[in-house]
């Protein structure tokens, strides 16, 4: 039963860290249908960013939890700048070219971060600092959960609930799910499209970043092609939930966690990655809409 | 003029802004030491400045600069010029090995490969537009055929060189039947997740594939029972890959002006126009994708006989990756093209050591500047066929039963 | 009529998106040789039922029969697209979908393809019999063009072209698939005056020459009326009414529904 609940709950953080990211995913493909094959290189240029911050604030001296904090705020507003350009440069003009040149524009945009980041840093893996303190009270079940699983819940949480009421309470939500229904309506209506989609970028850049810092400061090492493998797995997350559908990208990202932990912890951990990548491959060939997507008519 | 200037410095400051912990700041979080790099961060603004501006200029006189570099060469649509350069290039080919280094040849081995290969990948790409990123697990599984085949039942090449394109050829059609009706880009995530999968088992299955150590020892092609020395065995194996690639582009561009070629090109049009035509969708793509598969195999059994060792390293992503962006470079659906895409991309970074390290973030960054500046390709495609009209018919009323 | 069953038999149509009802119970036959339009407001479901007679989406209910004239009776409820025009229905879509980057041959070309059967192997070696067949798809292709008075044009790229090339050329790679009931959904949508009346003549001459039946959706009620041997009108996906072009005309239910507000 310990067991059984270590892996649910490593597999409830796994889940949260995936939502962060695969927020990004689903909110850009529901705006301008792209697959932002860039978005796991922001989520390791943020981890980047706070690592180069921390260690940084720390050799100033300050304390450790102002140095967790202005390293998240930075790792979030470089996150968001790196969003914003990697749209302008490589997506904006793309916007009415063939569907498969944006993709193909995005996996040239992944390709040069991550080796930008490897020869403007490291090849290597950096080891990360343990920025989140560990908690006295939490000892007794540290077998089961840790400090770091619980602020990770916890920022998860609230992070969901911000963006929830930024989307359902706010005129730039309001314009952002008009932009996801119907682009050339929404222009029509006024609405500043060019805004909302670089709004849509920045915003899941910075959960991604957030992402980033909270996996970083957990597992306690990063190199320059973590937003590989990360930014598959929220994909996936964000298909299984439904593609563009936001509660949908939460909950496949908690049940793909789910599934990796409780399959590493009872299968086999050789076959990490298989899972995920398998799940992939199973839900887009049976269900490509999703739990929660809705199926779309090809127009004729 | 001064306002260019003045959105140059703009761009260049917010580019300085934004590279600023990456590029100039690194940091040893163990011996906590931080080294600043300050100098990055100036030739860096210097540069985007420079870019900024040149590239607005350059933008605003796009139809001035295009004539230079127009859609589909004029060179090459000249015919008697487009046989005697084929000639040329024929000949410098054939000779190329008797003049240079084992080396050298080597080197000239791998870039007529990734030709070989970006032929393949054009055919599902360029020709019938399925965005294929796993790419590489057919070239995995030709190489690993000839690897598993020979090691436990002693196969020679030759026999193996058609038993991997096969067994690639199957393999795409057990991953193409499923997949190959999702959208575009549904498509594109799926076949990297398949190529992943591929190459996650052979990491871990060790019983299978032995694992991340591979396979050592695979013999060279053989010439008639002949043994050659190794020296002599790379020149042989350089013409049978310059072999292999002459094959390869004669079938792509039988196939590209044949029915089913038509019909690959008309799919990537418009599927649904395609299948209201009475073309079976499902089919068509499978042939596309299997075909293509099959050009991987083969090359991957000729790269397991030429390194003679396999191992699940050499079939990552980023194989795909490269393959893919020479189709890009080079102008999806153009043969011409991808050969010039393969030989800059590979040889390249070969001879200017200094670039070899910004070799990807080349890759990247031309992936991202084709599609936006040149979706073409750099020759372009050519593929305006227009086809001698049938006179005699002109004055016939010919019926339609 | 009454021994010979007709060409295209629907019954009891029905089709729904989750809740919507987008057709409901419609009856229509086409018999070989007419000409029969399928009028009605926007909306009304028209384009959707060309989309179930075509494959492009499964029909919820009833049955699409076609008896043709070679004698084969065949069900299309639930064939894919391209098996149902290799049965001998070809359709021309109204939001025109050219194979836009191809000339104009090789859209007719691609039109041949369900005809003919060359295959890897053919394409590869080229043999007498690839060559010949190419050949042949070419001479049938430009015929068709020229049928259509738009063979000056064959090899300019599809996309180039004036618009009312762009819609011929629509109904000529339709014709290329050998079809013996023709869809036509508005053709003459965005036709000048004297575009719709030469598109007139040639819907009549098509008929003669390949000997086929036309189902055709159409809004320009002049050429409607002129063309149609019988006409359907639907609306709110099901039949209001049938009957020939006076009758239709006469019809107070589809003044009503249809032609008061359009007429206004």
């Amino acid at each position: 039963m310990e067991y059984f609940l270590e892996l649910f709950f490593s597999g409830l953080t796994r889940g949260s860290i995936y939502a962060l990211i695969a927020l990004g995913y689903t909110m850009v493909y529901g705006i301008i249908g792209l697959i932002n094959f860039a978005h796991g290189e922001i989520y390791m240029i943020g981890a980047f960013t706070a690592l180069i911050c921390a260690t940084v604030l720390t050799i100033w001296g300050l304390p450790p939890l102002a140095v967790l904090g202005l390293s998240a705020f930075a790792a979030i507003i470089w996150s968001a700048a790196y969003g914003l350009t990697v749209e302008r440069i490589a997506y904006r003009p793309l916007r009415h070219a063939p569907r498969l040149s944006p993709l193909i524009s995005a996996i040239g945009m992944s390709i040069f971060l991550q080796n930008y980041v490897l020869l403007a840093q490291t090849a290597d893996f950096v080891s990360f600092p343990a920025l989140i303190p560990d908690f006295a009270w939490l000892e007794p079940y540290r077998s089961i959960i840790g400090s770091s699983d619980l602020v990770i819940l916890l920022t998860t949480a609230v992070v969901m609930l911000l963006l929830t009421i930024l989307i359902k309470g706010t005129k730039i939500g309001r314009a952002m799910r008009a932009t996801a229904q119907d682009r050339e309506m929404a222009l029509l209506l006024g609405i500043d499209v060019n805004l909302v989609i670089s709004v849509t970028f920045v915003i899941g850049s910075a959960l991604a970043a957030i992402g980033g810092v909270l996996i970083a400061s957990h597992i306690g090492q990063i190199n320059f092609a973590i937003g590989f493998l990360a930014g598959i797995k929220a994909f996936t997350a964000a298909v299984l939930g439904g593609i563009g559908s936001v509660p949908g990208a939460v909950l496949g990202s908690l049940l793909l966690g789910w599934t990796e932990s409780f399959a590493t912890g009872y299968i086999s951990s050789d076959y990490e990655d298989v899972f995920a990548f398998a799940l992939l491959v199973l839900i887009l060939i049976f269900r490509p809409s999703g739990i929660l997507g809705r199926h779309h008519n090809q127009k004729v | 003029m001064w306002a260019e200037l003045k959105k140059g410095a703009a761009v260049a400051v917010w580019f300085m802004f934004l590279t600023l912990p990456i590029m100039v700041v690194k940091v040893n979080p163990i011996e906590q030491t931080v080294v600043w790099r300050w100098a990055n961060l100036v030739w860096l603004g210097a540069a985007v400045f420079v870019l900024t501006v040149v590239g607005r200029y350059c933008s605003r006189h796009r139809t001035e600069l295009s004539a230079f570099w127009p859609d589909a060469h004029p060179l090459l649509a000249h015919p008697q010029l487009k046989r005697f350069l084929l000639i040329v290039l024929a000949l410098l080919a054939t000779l190329f090995p008797l003049f240079f280094s084992s080396y050298q040849i080597n080197i000239m081995t791998t870039a007529l490969m990734y030709a070989v290969l970006g032929l393949g990948l054009n055919i599902v790409v360029g020709l019938a537009g399925l965005l294929d990123l796993g790419y590489v697990a057919f070239y995995a599984v030709g190489a690993y055929s000839y690897a598993l085949l020979n090691y436990h039942f002693g196969l020679g090449f030759w026999a193996a060189l058609p038993i991997g394109g096969l067994l690639a050829a199957i393999f795409g059609v057990l991953l193409g039947f499923p997949v190959l009706r999702l959208r575009g880009d549904y498509l594109a995530i799926v076949t990297l997740g398949f190529g992943e999968i591929i190459r996650l088992i052979l990491e871990n299955w060790n019983d299978f594939s032995f694992g991340p150590s591979g396979i050592a020892g695979i013999p060279r092609p053989g010439l008639f029972g002949l043994t050659l020395s190794v020296d002599d065995a790379i020149m042989y194996i350089y013409y049978l890959v310059l072999l292999l690639g002459l094959i390869t582009i004669f079938v792509v561009n039988r196939l590209r002006d044949s029915r089913i070629g038509r019909a690959w090109i008309a799919l990537r049009e418009d599927e649904i126009a395609c299948q209201a035509m009475g073309i079976d969708k499902t089919k068509t793509k499978l042939t596309a994708f299997a075909l293509g598969a099959s050009w991987a195999g083969m090359v991957g059994v000729l790269f397991a006989a030429k390194t003679t060792f396999v191992n699940p390293a050499s079939f990552t992503f980023l194989e795909s990756a490269i393959i893919l962006s020479i189709v890009v470079l080079g102008g999806m659906g153009s043969t011409v093209g991808v050969v010039i895409g393969a030989l800059v991309f590979i040889l390249l970074p070969e001879y200017l050591r200094a670039f070899a390290d910004y070799r990807m973030l080349l890759f990247g960054a031309i992936m991202v500047g084709v599609m936006v500046f040149r979706p073409q390709g750099i020759i372009g495609n050519p593929r305006r066929r227009s086809y001698p009209l049938p006179m005699a018919a002109a004055d016939q009323e010919v019926g339609h039963e | 009529m009454s021994e010979v069953r007709p060409l295209l038999e629907v019954r009891g149509l029905s089709m729904a998106f989750g809740g919507l009802r987008a057709l409901h119970d419609l009856d229509l036959e086409v018999s070989c040789g007419e000409i029969v339009a399928l009028i009605g407001p926007n909306g009304a479901g028209k384009t959707t039922f060309f989309n179930c007679l075509t494959g492009v989406y499964a029909p919820s209910a009833g049955d699409i029969l076609l008896n043709r004239p070679d004698g084969k009776a065949l069900r299309l409820n639930g064939l894919l697209p391209n098996q149902i025009t290799k049965h001998g229905l070809a359709r021309t879509f109204q939001n025109i979908r050219l194979f836009s980057e191809m000339t104009v041959l090789e859209n007719v070309m691609i039109g041949c393809h369900c005809r003919h059967r060359a295959g890897i192997l053919g394409a590869i070696l080229r043999g007498p019999a690839t060559r010949a067949e190419e050949a042949a798809i070419i001479d049938k292709s430009y015929t068709i063009l020229q049928h259509l008075r738009i063979a000056q044009y064959a090899n300019d790229v599809a996309k180039s072209l004036p618009y009312g090339v762009q819609r011929t050329l629509e109904i000529a790679r339709a014709l290329a698939t050998e079809p013996v009931l023709l869809l036509l959904d508005e053709p003459a949508a965005g036709l000048n005056p004297t575009e719709t009346s030469e598109l007139d003549a040639l819907i009549l001459q098509i008929r003669e020459r390949y000997r086929l039946a036309i189902l055709l959706i159409e809004h320009d009620m002049k050429l409607v009326m002129s063309l149609s041997d019988r006409i359907y009108v639907v609306d709110y996906g099901e039949r209001i009414a049938q009957g020939t072009p006076a009758e239709i005309r006469n019809n107070p239910a589809v003044i009503k529904a249809y032609l008061g507000e359009d007429d206004a």
